[in-house]
């Protein structure tokens, strides 16, 4: 075995739950991964090949063959589609010769899509090796594939300037922050971590610190909504040799990228929350799961944690205390299913993104069997907050209810799509006249997973756990998007997405996405519809994890909103032939293969 | 023990069982395709899926506990188990007529006692590849239902490594066998893979059709006779 | 269907000697059943004959029209049941079924070629092209050197892309699993229909081979 590999087996002490790194480790280093590496991977990790492939194939990111120099991947999202993807898509295919899901002749590019990247509020956007490239015309296309051939490196053509990889400036100049409101409790400027770390672990007591995060009332930003306060609770309370603090940074969520913000504004924050987390719960681990869409924020927050390092804020003793508590970064590599906290888990461990049988719940028995508190990034940034200025700051903002900020990433038909800090119990109608919304007809919530709102019916409804319980994803559409189209893109979204280990979602997916087709081409009745309505409640009901659940939702919900868009392309049986049956489909390969088969010299 | 409530009527269960062994005690039959009794639970296929309090759950994946109200024969949940077995074989490949694994199949046997006549969803025949590279397996993906009980619960007895494992994700995973560890599997080894393997996917190659119609497994005994009586397995 | 202009009669459509017409009333009283096979092996109309003696009791109550057993080969009228077997496999299959669906109160799909394919769709992972080759190109029994002739013509039926289930082409009403269904099993389900009584196929009789 070379000596390269064994240094990369080394590096992660052959240890084989650290198989997304060494997977990653090779993949850098030889732009794939080849299959004498893989058999190597299996040597010393004591896996079976297969099983490394297991991990291997499950990721979009990771790629097992030859697949051009430069790798290429275009964000599809329904928000692209909007604003020049099609064009964009084109003009990459002509300038590098090269067509989708392949590669070209010179083995320069290879080009793929993309499930959204956390850029909608700057698309069309791609990816190209380690950086980003946004706001994408066929011209910047051009421009970038031409640089690319004469030798350049995707990094040098976004950060013209040089900046370090480890800096801000490297971040914004590759990619735009957008942030739109002025600070409520989010992006404050630089405070004094030390003093406010030092008052905590010095001060107060992790029992204490529950119970202000308790009191405070802060709940999940990820989406889910639980009380940080009680799951850190549970976390102290359970047993465990070792307990870890996870920050869930794959904001995979069509249409989030808040957390892509948060990171790039205030990292300090969210470690800050980790930091407390672990004081709290008695945890001395924690890892950053960052979403491998965002691999040109890995050197920058790699760098906030070695600055709390070097001032005495994370490691072992931290201000001279007995706690100590350390931070990795551990990156994904392509699933929107790793945003689920067990798929995560199971992740961190070097499998594919499996979501886990409930019970257990990983508060109790996660990360390799021990305690885990999974919080989302803007979670752990409040609750920094929190910390430092106790929890009846903290309830002004608000409702009781729902206490304090949230953060809204929005993007689609607005003058200003970017991130807007909002107060819980804020109008949707108030958000729309921020954004500069105009003519809007269909507003997405919490990506294709959330809930889909009728803005000529719904507009005076109010974010807040009770009634509008966003995860910050908000998509605006005017009255010239076609819903269906959306819809059935939203569809397709969780069929490729979905893990495929349980029944409903794995097939089931699959035909809710064909009677969205059915719909659109025209051939679908009432009996269409039914049928919908009755799967649907079979995914919501048997489904393993929250992405089976999600499936149906945009569907059923502009079904209730949008009732007409359905209706009118409803149609009914005439004559004895069900009105789904295609009789073109089922007649026409006949003549074809006759055809081609006497072409070939039949008769 | 405690006492919960399955179907309205309140029975005694042991603590640490989950509600499918607890309701095959009391003469209650689930059905189920991935679930070994004293193996991890899997909670791949949900046909056993029942109302917990109101709420639709795995019933393999919850352990009983004092007052639990169990639905089992309730009318909605009952045909979403009928419809998850349905769902399966449009999207497989399952010539029954064909099978060697007919009249031992768990998936045909539940598709009985659900009284699954025809399927509800479009039959899909999705090209799948056999795999019969290795010397004493054939891996029909035809048939293949996904439990992942192979990929669990079959491993190389030297090393612990897994045998089968998932490729790729979504509608796309299917299941690869390792030709070199399978190749190593001694004879026991394979007859119980295709044994534990709920429909025809996993074949020994030995073993074809080597039992009379009407005097094959669940011929004999359904599955819901032995899986009252505690156990699916011979 | 007579694209050629010759001189032809459909069997139909020839003289025949007129029933008395007391025998005429009786059979027209009785349930008018039609029979046909698509793409099937016409193991499940064997398997309805299995019902050896019975049969006789059965015609007390039933007609059979259109069948295989019969020889009849049209449908006279308005028929209360149409048991089918076998799936769609070309596009006389799809008019013939047509047929049945406008002509029949209850259409039942008996076995498996009918319910999901059966046998016959195996061909359905396989492109048709690909079908054709090994069927008519390079098959084993091929005559050698022979110029190989791919089956087309306006006067034969049009082979469907893919063998087809015939609830996904009609609406069906019952379905009787089974390569073929045993005797007892389709006689249990029309003895139920025929009496007026629902459908019912308890899991014991249910056999998917």
């Amino acid at each position: 075995m070379s000596d390269s590999n064994q240094n990369i087996f080394e590096r992660y002490s052959f240890d084989r739950t650290r198989l997304m790194d060494v997977l990653w480790d090779f993949q850098r280093r030889d732009n794939y991964i080849s299959s004498n590496n893989i058999e190597d991977i299996a040597l010393c990790l004591k896996l079976s090949i297969d099983d490394v492939k297991e991990t291997l194939s499950f990721y979009h990111f990771f790629l097992d063959k030859p697949s051009g120099k430069h790798h290429i991947y275009l964000s599809n999202t329904v928000i692209a589609k909007m604003n020049g993807y099609h064009e964009v898509k084109q003009a990459l295919e002509n300038e590098t010769g090269c067509s989708f899901n392949g590669v070209d002749k010179t083995q320069t590019f290879g080009l793929a899509d993309a499930n959204c990247i956390g850029l909608s509020d700057q698309e069309p956007a791609m990816m190209v090796d380690e950086v980003v490239f946004t706001q994408l015309t066929p011209n910047k296309v051009k421009n970038i594939i031409e640089k690319l051939k004469q030798g350049k490196t995707a990094e040098e053509i976004a950060n013209p300037k040089r900046y370090a990889s480890n800096t801000l400036d490297y971040v914004h100049a590759i990619v735009d922050s957008n942030i739109r409101t002025a600070s409520r409790v989010l992006f404050k400027p630089e405070r004094d971590y030390k003093k406010i770390l030092n008052t905590l672990i010095t001060t107060t007591k992790p029992e204490d610190v529950i119970e202000t995060l308790t009191e405070s009332n802060l709940k999940g930003r990820g989406g889910a909504g639980f009380s940080t306060g009680l799951k850190w609770k549970l976390g102290r309370e359970a047993q465990g040799k070792d307990k870890y603090i996870i920050c869930n940074a794959d904001e995979g969520e069509p249409g989030t990228f808040k957390d892509r913000v948060l990171l790039t504004e205030s990292p300090k924050d969210v470690l800050l929350g980790m930091i407390a987390a672990a004081y709290a719960i008695g945890s001395k681990d924690g890892i950053i799961y960052l979403r491998a869409e965002y691999w040109y924020l890995k050197a920058f927050l790699q760098q906030q944690i070695q600055d709390f390092r070097d001032n005495g804020l994370l490691g072992e003793q931290i201000l001279a205390t007995t706690f100590s508590f350390d931070i990795r970064i551990q990156m994904g590599a392509g699933s929107y299913v790793c945003g689920d906290e067990t798929a995560l888990i199971e992740s961190c461990e070097g499998k594919r993104g499996t979501p886990r049988v409930k019970p257990p719940y990983p508060i109790q028995q996660g990360y390799l069997g021990m305690p885990t508190s999974v919080n989302n990034v803007e979670t752990l940034a409040c609750a920094g907050r929190i910390i430092e200025k106790g929890s009846a700051w903290y309830k002004q903002l608000g409702t009781p209810e729902s206490t304090g900020t949230r953060l809204l990433s929005v993007s689609g038909d607005c003058t200003q799509a970017g991130i807007y800090e909002i107060e819980w119990g804020t109008s949707l109608n108030s958000v729309l006249n921020m954004v500069g919304a105009v003519n809007t007809n269909y507003v997405q919530i919490s990506g294709p997973a959330g809930d889909s709102l009728s803005v000529e019916k719904e507009s005076e409804r109010v974010f807040c756990y009770s009634d509008l319980s966003c995860n910050g994803s908000l998509m605006i559409f005017d009255h010239t998007r076609d819903i269906l189209n959306i819809v059935s893109d939203y569809a397709a979204f969780f069929v490729e997405e979905s893990c495929g280990i349980c029944v409903p979602c794995r097939a089931g997916g699959v035909e809710l996405k064909n009677k969205m087709h059915r719909i659109i081409d025209g051939k679908a009745t009432q009996l269409d519809i039914d049928e919908i309505k009755q799967w649907s409640k079979l995914l919501k009901g048997t489904s393993r994890c929250g992405l089976g659940t999600a499936m149906p939702n945009p569907i059923l919900a502009t079904l209730k909103k949008f009732p007409d868009i359905y209706h009118e392309k409803i149609i009914v049986q005439k004559g004895p032939l069900l009105a789904s049956f295609n009789m073109e489909e089922a007649t026409s390969a006949h003549e074809l293969a006759y055809k081609n088969l006497v072409q070939k010299g039949a008769e | 023990m405690v006492k919960i409530i399955i179907d309205g009527k309140e029975v005694n269960a042991e603590v640490g069982d989950n509600i499918l062994d607890a309701a095959a005690k009391n003469n209650v039959y689930i059905p189920s395709l991935c679930y070994v009794k004293g193996e991890k639970c899997l909670g791949t296929c949900r046909t056993c899926s029942v109302k917990v309090n109101g709420n639709i759950m795995a019933a393999c994946t919850i352990p009983v506990s004092e007052g639990m109200n169990i639905e089992v024969n309730e009318p909605d949940v009952t045909d979403m188990r009928k419809a998850l077995v349905e769902l399966l074989f449009s999207e497989g490949n399952h010539n029954c007529p064909s099978c060697e694994k007919s009249g031992r199949c768990e998936l045909q046997a539940t598709g009985y006692e659900v009284d699954m006549m025809v399927s509800r969803f479009p039959y899909r025949f999705t090209p799948r590849q056999v795999d019969h590279s290795s010397k004493y397996v054939w891996l029909e993906r035809d048939r293949c239902i996904f439990c992942q009980r192979c990929v669990d619960l079959v491993r190389d007895k030297e090393t612990d490594q897994k045998i089968f494992s998932i490729k790729g994700r979504g509608t796309n995973a299917r299941i690869e066998i390792d030709k070199t560890l399978a190749d190593k599997m001694p004879a026991e080894q394979v007859r119980a893979a295709s044994d534990l393997c709920p429909v025809g996917c996993i074949i020994d190659k030995s073993q074809g059709f080597d039992v009379p119609i009407g005097q094959r497994k669940f011929e004999i005994e359904t599955i819901k006779e032995r899986a009252l009586k505690g156990s699916i397995d011979e | 269907m007579n694209k050629c202009n010759k001189n032809e009669i459909f069997s139909h459509e020839l003289p025949t000697t007129p029933l008395d017409p007391e025998t005429q009333a009786k059979r027209d009283a009785k349930i008018q059943v039609a029979m046909i096979g698509f793409c099937g092996c016409w193991g499940c109309t064997l398997s309805f004959l299995d019902m050896d003696e019975v049969l006789i009791s059965l015609l007390d109550k039933v007609n059979i029209t259109r069948s295989s057993i019969t020889d009849t080969k049209r449908i006279p009228g308005r028929m209360a049941l149409g048991f089918i077997e076998g799936g769609i496999a070309n596009s006389e299959n799809i008019e013939v079924l047509e047929e049945y669906r406008e002509n029949c109160d209850i259409l039942i799909s008996v076995g498996a070629c009918a319910i999901w394919g059966g046998v016959p769709s195996m061909r359905n992972v396989i492109p048709l092209e690909e079908c054709f080759r090994e069927a008519y190109i390079d098959s084993e029994t091929a005559v050698p050197n022979a110029k190989k002739t791919i089956p087309f013509h306006e006067d034969i039926p049009t082979i469907t892309t893919k063998v087809i289930p015939l609830h996904e082409v009609v609406k069906i009403d019952y379905f009787i699993p089974g390569c073929p269904p045993d005797g007892a099993t389709i006689l249990k389900v029309l003895d139920d229909l025929i009496n007026g009584r629902e459908f019912d196929l308890p899991s014991a009789m249910n056999r998917y081979d």
